[in-house]
């Protein structure tokens, strides 16, 4: 290491210099830091399981034309029947929504009838003895509905149902210390009195049908309800064998208006694989993280150019003097060791503003949009790759430095 | 002078093209990462109807006891006590209840299968309120709006479906297994943000494609497809729903002076005042109007990933500009002599500015003209960040382009000041004596 005292009386001479590439880096390290705990969050996000057995799943958006009620709960029936017969299919069932949907139901759970809070907030999914299957859930706990346990009814006459299946991560909740199985809950929609219902199942994991920010304190809170609904609207699941769920993909349509043409099936997102179904809610997560990421490699890349670039005309500026240190027998290891120190000096003073402005940053988009704050471990990477990165970007034009020979000392210009 | 100082500023930037060229690139990423980025800003924040955004104003009611409510703020929506209790006092120059609705419509052609279309039920004045383009006919009445009337307005995509984009008014659409007389078809209309309902739709989407009366889609008990949010148990069936206290409807009104708002807002809290005598509600009146910009700014429709996102790349494109005020002092300090001999042979200071800004311009114009490039594929690639129904909404227009390459020039001319005043500063006399 050079001795630092000359470095920095040499560094006063060329105060705006020293102070751009400071300010470059101190800059850097604050956006390079946020957006790597924006890449870090959106990622972490949707990489969330659904506990489905995703990569053969169908999901189906159906509306009947002109029916409510019985009539369209019998055409439903009809459709179920069709579908579980078709080769090339596991089983199927028919739901109000399914995870990552988008669009569902979600009630308070509490365990006290008379409790003014609810414990957690849950979704409902409506399901039938073949839901689990369908969705390819794992039973950790208790057992399925039985046929005879199912009903049909309006999805809006709904009340709480006699028994239900729940994620273990909503049994956790309501009985902490897994002693949920064969507890009562109680569902309410804000009116008092209603009926408990009797825990007969826990499935593994099941997510809820929202991916934004307002449901991520209830992410796999949901409540299984033997219910089914009558009237004109739902969504099939449909789980293919392994290997055919393309086939099937191509045929289901036409198998369904073969079955009965008077629906619509929305052309466009009315019949979705689950790998679309999860591309298309977490669109705007993945676009944030591939854009972080394309800043933050474009960013580092310039303020790596501008090092070499500022270095470079120092260098040249000082070919003279670098020339005499030479002559006076200053080693080539000096000289490129002057560099690099006096490079380690600008980005110390830079990161250690740059350490600030990033936290301030960070603290600013807490209190504007909803994140949360980020660990010190951010800065503390941030920091040292920023430091990697100088000494990287400088190396060439202090090797070009220590290739001067003493006799330029001599030469006039 | 302008065309000598231009070329004497080319050729110095060939003399070092590795530096010019890392010049150029930062100007013209930082440039089109913040262009790109603004541009779906810009859409996202848009007011869908400038000429009427401050006469037109949603409507909310507290008709939930204060516990219920978020930050003491009424619900999105109103109950449907409430909305057809203000459609009937009818205070306002025009008003009108909405709510969306899921009807399929059947083709006469049986052989074709049914279409949905994104439909509204509202009543007749929203039309002329939202200055909605006719192109065939006109809106239905208010006496059909009165009657319950099986009467639609189709937009142009249906009426291309069903009519072949001929006029079809005063024939018949079948929505679910019942005729509608079509009163008029509208012209393309599809404001974004779509302001008069951001709460279902998150304030981007398709086009309408269907209207029919509020009191009409009521008789046929068509439910909302859009949120419906209850504090109790509504009870059994869509009766049930009408007389609860969920909240489900939509409710906007024309109030073109700041006077007929003032009084509206106090017609609104006299009605729930009057509420509160009745001993429905048991709180003190608690309601809002609030016109096109402050509902959308108050529904939050522009996504938080366009703001950050537009930040992060302000914050990049400073970063660009330090780094070009970095490169061009060592650029211009480099030509020390070269000033030298030229203040020695008469240039003003005054001379030196404007060659060295003149060059910065060019530089600035050549990273404009790069970032307009990267802009154009940051526009063509903004579907990969953004959801489709936002993406489509970010266009490189005549106006974005101009921006482009006013903001890379000023830019550049801005970080340009400081080298420029340095290389103004050196002292002819000690160049000539050092060399």
């Amino acid at each position: 290491m050079a001795h630092i005292q000359p470095i920095l009386a040499a560094l006063r001479r060329h105060k705006a210099g020293t102070v751009l590439i400071a300010l470059q880096i101190a800059l850097t390290l604050a956006i390079v830091c946020n957006a790597l705990f924006i890449i870090q969050q959106r990622v972490s996000k949707l990489m969330r399981p659904t506990g489905l057995i995703e990569s053969d799943i169908l999901a189906v958006e159906n509306r009947w034309v002109g029916v409510t009620g019985e009539v369209g709960a019998a055409r439903t029936r009809g459709d179920l029947l069709m579908l579980r017969g078709l080769p090339g299919v596991v089983d199927a069932s028919f739901s109000n929504s399914y995870p990552l949907r988008g669009g569902g139901m979600s009630l308070g759970v509490n365990k006290d009838p008379d409790a003014k809070k609810p414990i957690a907030q849950t979704t409902i999914y409506f399901s039938d003895e073949h839901s689990i299957n369908a969705m390819g859930l794992k039973l950790a706990a208790g057992r399925n509905f039985l046929p005879q346990e199912i009903r049909w009814m309006a999805p809006n006459a709904f009340e709480a149902p006699a028994q239900v299946v729940v994620s273990r991560a909503l049994a956790d909740k309501v009985y902490p210390g897994g002693a949920a199985l064969g507890k009562p809950i109680y569902l309410s929609a804000g009116s008092a009195g209603s009926k408990p219902s009797t825990i007969i199942g826990i499935v593994e994991r099941l997510q809820v049908p929202w991916s934004g920010t307002w449901a991520s304190n209830f992410m796999e809170n949901a409540v299984m309800v033997p219910f089914q609904m009558s009237g004109a609207t739902g969504s099939y699941i449909v789980r293919a064998k392994p290997g055919s769920l393309a086939d099937l993909v191509k045929t289901v349509r036409a198998q369904l208006i073969e079955t009965n043409r008077m629906r619509v099936i929305p052309e466009k997102n009315g019949i979705r694989t689950f790998a679309q179904v999860r591309e298309h809610a977490y669109q705007s997560d993945r676009g944030m993280a591939l854009l972080m990421g394309v800043i933050c490699v474009v960013l580092l890349a310039i303020t790596a150019a501008g090092i070499v670039g500022l270095t470079s005309f120092w260098v040249g500026e000082r070919r003279k003097q670098i020339g005499v240190r030479r002559a006076l027998g200053a080693t080539r290891h000096d000289i490129l060791s002057y560099f690099l120190t006096e490079n380690l000096l600008i980005g110390a003073g830079g990161v250690a503003v740059g350490a600030l402005l990033a936290v301030g940053l960070n603290l600013w988009m807490v209190s504007q949009f909803e994140m949360s704050r980020f660990p010190l471990t951010y800065v503390a990477v941030g920091v040292v790759a920023l430091l990697a990165l100088g000494q990287a970007a400088v190396l060439a034009p202090a090797l070009r430095a220590a290739r001067v020979s003493p006799v330029e000392a001599t030469r006039s210009v | 002078m302008f065309g000598y100082y231009f070329g004497l500023g080319l050729r110095s930037l060939r003399r070092n093209p590795a530096l010019t060229a890392l010049m150029v690139m930062a100007i013209g990423f930082g440039v089109a990462a913040s262009m790109t980025t603004y541009s779906i800003f810009r859409a996202t924040s848009n007011n869908p109807i400038p000429q009427k955004s401050d006469e037109l104003y949603a409507v909310q009611v507290a008709n939930w006891k204060p516990a219920d409510l978020s930050k003491g703020e009424p619900p999105d929506a109103l109950s449907y006590t409430d909305a057809v209790a203000l459609m009937r006092a009818h205070k306002a120059r025009r008003q009108t209840a909405l709510y969306p609705v899921g009807p399929s419509v059947i083709p006469e052609d049986a052989s074709r299968l049914p279409i949905r279309e994104s439909t509204y039920a509202w009543y007749g004045d929203a039309f002329a309120m939202f200055d909605i383009p006719f192109r065939y006919g006109g809106a239905w009445t208010a006496a059909q709006d009165e009657a319950h009337a099986p009467v639609a307005v189709l937009g142009k995509s249906l009426n291309d479906k069903l009519f072949n984009g001929a006029n079809s008014v005063g024939r018949e659409i079948n929505l679910d297994g019942h005729n509608y007389r079509v009163t008029g078809v509208i012209d393309d209309w599809n404001p974004q943000p779509v302001f008069f309902d951001a709460t279902n739709t998150g304030g981007f989407g398709e086009p309408v494609g269907l209207f029919i009366p509020f009191t009409r889609a009521v008789e046929q008990q068509m439910e909302t497809i859009g949120n419906e949010n209850c504090n109790a148990d509504p009870g059994q069936g869509f009766d049930g729903l009408l007389r609860s206290e969920c909240v489900w409807i939509g409710y906007w009104a024309e109030l073109p002076t700041i006077a007929e708002a003032t009084s509206y807002r106090q017609f609104l809290h006299g009605y729930a005042a009057e509420q509160q005598r009745a001993g429905r509600f048991t709180w003190a009146p608690n309601v809002r109007l609030r016109n096109v910009t402050d509902w959308l700014d108050f529904q939050k429709v522009v996504p938080p990933e366009s703001k950050i996102s537009l930040l992060v790349s302000l914050g990049f494109l400073l970063i660009c500009l330090v780094n070009t005020v970095g490169l061009l002092l060592a650029k211009f300090m480099r030509r020390a002599p070269e000033i030298g001999v030229r203040r020695a042979l008469g240039a003003s200071r005054g001379a030196i500015y404007t060659q060295f800004l003149i060059e910065a311009g060019a530089v600035g114009l050549a990273g404009g003209l790069l970032g307009l490039v990267l802009t154009g594929f940051g526009v063509l690639g903004i579907g990969l960040v953004f959801a489709p129904d936002i993406a489509r909404l970010a266009t490189l227009d005549v106006s974005l382009v101009a921006l482009t390459l006013l903001v890379a020039i000023l830019a550049t001319v801005l970080a340009a000041f400081y080298p420029t005043w340095r290389a103004a500063q050196v002292q002819p006399a000690w160049q000539l004596k050092s060399n």
